[in-house]
């Protein structure tokens, strides 16, 4: 290696979504110098496909009046099913109105409040009042007792990405895109950085830190169906994973929407049904206030898409080529309404489907979509077992969601702990000395390096990067999916430890030189599989039903048991995860009912 | 819907293997309902051709990532539908911008430098107070400012433009639309005369020459010619002239 190559930098930010690039501003802005490296342009981060909105008590609106970071405090814990720690909670109900108003500044477009009166779809009247004209608006969304939902439009997720990247711009902060990191450089104490290999020409390069910041959001791609980009594959997580010491939190919780459209799986937005959007069964019945007198459409995500699929295995789903689907209705929000605030949805329906909402039904069932699990850091974002390293966004687990995340909660977490976390990157790197063990860091690109070379030369092996994919896509789809047993889990373990021996012995059929995408899919498959062996692994030993994760065999939530979190490593070598845990941290809400989602599901 | 095979001649070139010239290479590939060029090109790749470069991310019509010439037309791969394109579909990569491989193509810096050259962020001197509410906004003039935001630099426009595929740094509609949304905003402070000293030149507002190709190429239908016109105003109202 030469060293001329080596990149320096205060601060190696891996990730430039919205966690990604607040934390690279706030440490920027306090006169560091900061890389950030993507998979691709900023803005196409996958950030940018939010649609719904971000949640901060404002109470500016009519149905939020009264809010304050309490209730969104109470909300946030009782989704989480009592799964989040709740110091971080607190921490962050206080700092996303913040959050909101300096996005607003940075010039989000945030819809504002118009006063007067209106008739919701319920026909329940409402008054907004002329003092809160021109205020930052909400909507609703699930398992929230007020409206505090702040959105632009349809594109909430988009717009703001696109001004925190302005800021980036502004402060001219440097953006390696179309960058991988694939290790990081670390001696079992400490992380120095990573090693990157260029998507543009599959060159490898390191770059160095005094702090480095995992911020690579969200594998949903592991599964077959998701709503996520095809870029969320979760190597952030995997390269945490591969350092043999630093833990991943809680991987078996994960959540599916439950509005992915069938078959593309794309989403549309939870603000369709806090909009007043019903879901309907194959006899055009709305069947949530049947199992949700109270929340109907709009509890937490975890027991709507719970419902939908019992709803459906008890024959009231609407067969189609796909696999059995329900309905979602918009119908009778309007043409007006459903064009401006839900116009992506009309737009997602006329391109991917081929019909308008406006007058047609969507056909839609609970999809991959989230990741509360992550790379475990304390409440400052400090990776948990290695020091100088930092994670922030869907890519942690800071601890915000526990076992089930809420609508709106995740914009809100990656920009509030984009600052916090910035915050204290800035103060470490403050004092840190810029010094490199030369040998390990040589050591490090040799490793990639000898894979690369290996899978270039294609000298041996026999399997098939797709075929081993698609059959782990499969594995975790049918058996660590919504409801989970016993047994589908521990067929799900066996099949993935066989795909991790197979992806041993990956031969590429393409040269693999060059910017080459069979290349890049086999050096991401092996750490993929380790993580999918974390959450079926985590999901099989975890005998409860809490949040999302809900075990036919096991339907009660067991606080006496099982009130703590899950904490996968992976020593090196090993062929399987080594599974600890520790307690959640109550600090204020003691756990009690959530007042939806009674269990067990009959 | 009679089953169709479809035959795809597709662009190829490996910067990293420049012995092998820039090629045109044919493929086959049966129809399934509601195929998508995303669909499709990811079927080619693993089952065909693993080496085949493009560019998915969000695959829903929101990133831009995945603009290309579809039978010459740029437009967005993910959400054109193989049903509305005849038996023989061409593919290229988008012009103007550096080639990455196969129909892959450096968008983000083009966009980034387009960015810092019309220092497109709000300019404002304004300290911000994390213990104050928001400042007002009516509603209509944040949904006038969301329209102009929903550009997803994919670059389609400024591959249909006469202009920009002469001169490498015309800003192009997208970055006309870009002043105009920042021209809109109170929030930046900067004046007219500000903004027209970075674009009131042939590489800004005046290179365009007015063929409007950009008009009813753009996925988001952005009204880009209104757009023009309305930075051309606030030009004349500031009371610059063209060269
Ligand atoms: C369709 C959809 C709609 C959503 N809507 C909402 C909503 O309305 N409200 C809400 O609160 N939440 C919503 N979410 C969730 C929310 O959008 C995400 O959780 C959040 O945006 C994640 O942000 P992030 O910064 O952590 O990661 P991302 O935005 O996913 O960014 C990850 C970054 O890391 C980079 N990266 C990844 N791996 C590597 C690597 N190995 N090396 C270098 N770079 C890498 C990527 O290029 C990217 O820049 C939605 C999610 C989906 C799927
Ligand atoms: S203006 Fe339209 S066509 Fe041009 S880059 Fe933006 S979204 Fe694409
Ligand atoms: S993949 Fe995002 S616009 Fe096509």
């Amino acid at each position: 290696m030469k060293w001329s190559e080596a990149h320096l930098t205060d601060v190696l930010v891996i990730g430039a979504g919205l966690a990604g690039e607040r934390v690279a501003i706030e440490a920027a802005s306090r006169g560091h110098t900061v890389t950030i490296l993507s998979l691709v342009p900023p803005r196409r981060s996958h950030s940018t496909a939010a649609q719904g909105g971000m949640q901060a008590s404002l109470g500016n609106v009519a149905m939020g009046y009264g809010d304050n970071p309490d209730i969104h405090f109470e909300d946030t814990v009782k989704g989480s099913d009592w799964g989040c720690d709740q110091e971080v909670a607190r921490l962050f109900v206080e700092l996303a109105p913040v959050a909101v108003r300096q996005m607003a500044q940075w010039g989000v477009p945030w819809s504002r409040v118009v006063p007067g009166k209106r008739t919701l779809p319920d026909g329940v009247e409402v008054e907004e009042l002329p003092e809160k004209a021109g205020l930052i608006a909400q909507r609703q969304f699930g398992g929230t007792a007020k409206w505090r939902t702040c959105f632009a439009s349809d594109g909430t997720g988009h717009v703001l990405q696109y001004a925190m990247d302005s800021v980036v711009v502004k402060l001219g902060i440097t953006v390696h895109d179309r960058s991988e990191a694939i290790a990081l450089i670390h001696d079992g104490k400490e992380c120095y950085g990573a090693v990157v290999v260029s998507l543009r020409t599959g060159e490898l390069r390191p770059y160095l830190a005094k702090a480095t910041v995992i911020a690579t959001g969200g594998y949903g791609r592991m599964y077959g169906v998701s709503t996520n980009a095809v870029i969320n594959e979760g190597t952030g997580m995997a390269i945490a994973l591969d350092t043999g010491v630093v833990p991943l939190g809680n991987m078996e919780a994960v959540q599916f929407h439950p509005t992915g459209i069938v078959p593309a799986g794309i989403l549309v937005t939870e603000g369709c049904r806090g909009d007043g959007g019903y879901l309907l069964d194959k006899n055009l019945h709305r069947f949530m206030p049947d199992y949700e007198p109270v929340k109907k459409e709009v509890a937490s995500r975890d027991v709507v898409s719970r419902w939908m699929v019992h709803h459906m295995r008890k024959g009231f789903g609407v067969d189609s080529p796909y696999g059995p689907h329900l309905w979602l209705d918009l119908r009778h929000l309007g043409e007006a309404h459903i064009c401006t605030n839900l116009r992506e949805v009309y737009t997602i329906c006329a391109n991917f489907l081929g019909i308008n909402c406006v007058h047609e039904l969507i056909p839609v069932r609970p999809t991959q979509h989230y990741s509360m699990g992550g790379v475990r850091t304390n409440i400052h974002g400090e990776v948990v077992g290695l020091s100088r390293l930092y994670a922030a966004g869907e890519a942690a687990c800071w601890d915000l969601h526990g076992f089930n995340r809420l609508g709106g909660n995740s914009l809100a977490e990656t920009i509030v702990a984009g600052m916090v976390v910035g915050e204290r990157v800035a103060e470490f790197v403050k004092e840190a000395p810029l010094t490199f063990p030369f040998s390990l860091v040589e050591d490090h690109l040799a490793a990639q390096a000898a894979r690369i070379e290996a899978l270039r030369r294609r000298a041996s092996g026999s399997e098939d990067v797709y075929v081993l994919r698609k059959k782990m896509e499969e594995t975790l789809l049918e058996h660590v999916g919504i409801f989970r047993t016993g047994e589908g889990l521990q067929q799900a373990v066996a099949t993935l430890q066989e795909l991790y021996q197979r992806s041993q012995d990956l031969r590429l059929r393409s040269s693999g030189l060059g910017p080459n995408p069979e290349l890049f899919a086999a050096l991401r498959l092996p750490g993929m599989l380790r993580l999918a062996l974390c959450i079926a692994q985590g999901a099989l030993l975890r005998t409860e039903s809490r949040g999302s994760h809900y075990r036919e065999d096991y339907p009660q939530r067991d606080d006496v048991n099982w009130l703590k979190r899950t904490l996968a490593t992976w020593p090196p070598g090993a062929s399987m995860p080594v599974i600890d845990y520790e307690p959640v941290k109550i600090t204020e809400l003691p756990p009690g009912d959530r007042g939806y989602g009674t269990m067990p599901i009959k | 819907m009679a089953e169709r095979l479809l035959t795809f001649s597709i662009f190829r070139y490996n910067p990293a293997t420049p012995e092998i010239a820039p090629r045109m290479q044919e493929f086959q590939l049966d129809e399934t309902p509601n195929m998508t060029l995303f669909i499709a090109l990811n079927r080619l790749r693993e089952e065909q051709d693993p080496s085949l470069m493009f560019d998915f991310v969000c695959r829903a019509a929101v990133c831009g990532s995945c603009g290309m010439l579809i039978n010459g037309r740029p437009g967005l791969a993910c959400k054109t539908l193989t049903q509305d394109l005849p038996d023989r579909i061409t593919l290229m990569p988008l012009p103007v911008f550096k080639l990455v491989g196969d129909l892959s193509v450096d968008t983000g810096v083009w966009f980034r430098q387009l960015n810092e050259n019309l220092e497109a962020w709000i300019h404002t001197d304004k300290e911000f107070d994390p213990k104050s509410p928001e400042e007002r906004m009516d509603n209509a003039l944040a949904q006038e400012i969301y329209e102009a935001e929903r550009c997803i630099e994919c670059g389609s426009c400024i591959a249909a433009c006469a202009t920009a595929n002469m001169r490498a740094d015309f800003v192009g509609a997208a970055g006309l639309n870009r002043i105009a949304r920042f021209l809109i905003d109170p929030r930046d402070e900067r004046s007219p005369q500000q903004v027209f000293e970075v674009v009131g030149t042939d590489e800004g507002v005046f290179g365009c020459i007015g063929l409007m190709a950009c008009d009813d190429i753009c996925p988001m239908e952005i009204p880009l010619q209104q757009q023009l016109a309305l930075v051309r105003r606030k030009m004349a109202w500031a009371g610059l002239k063209g060269k």
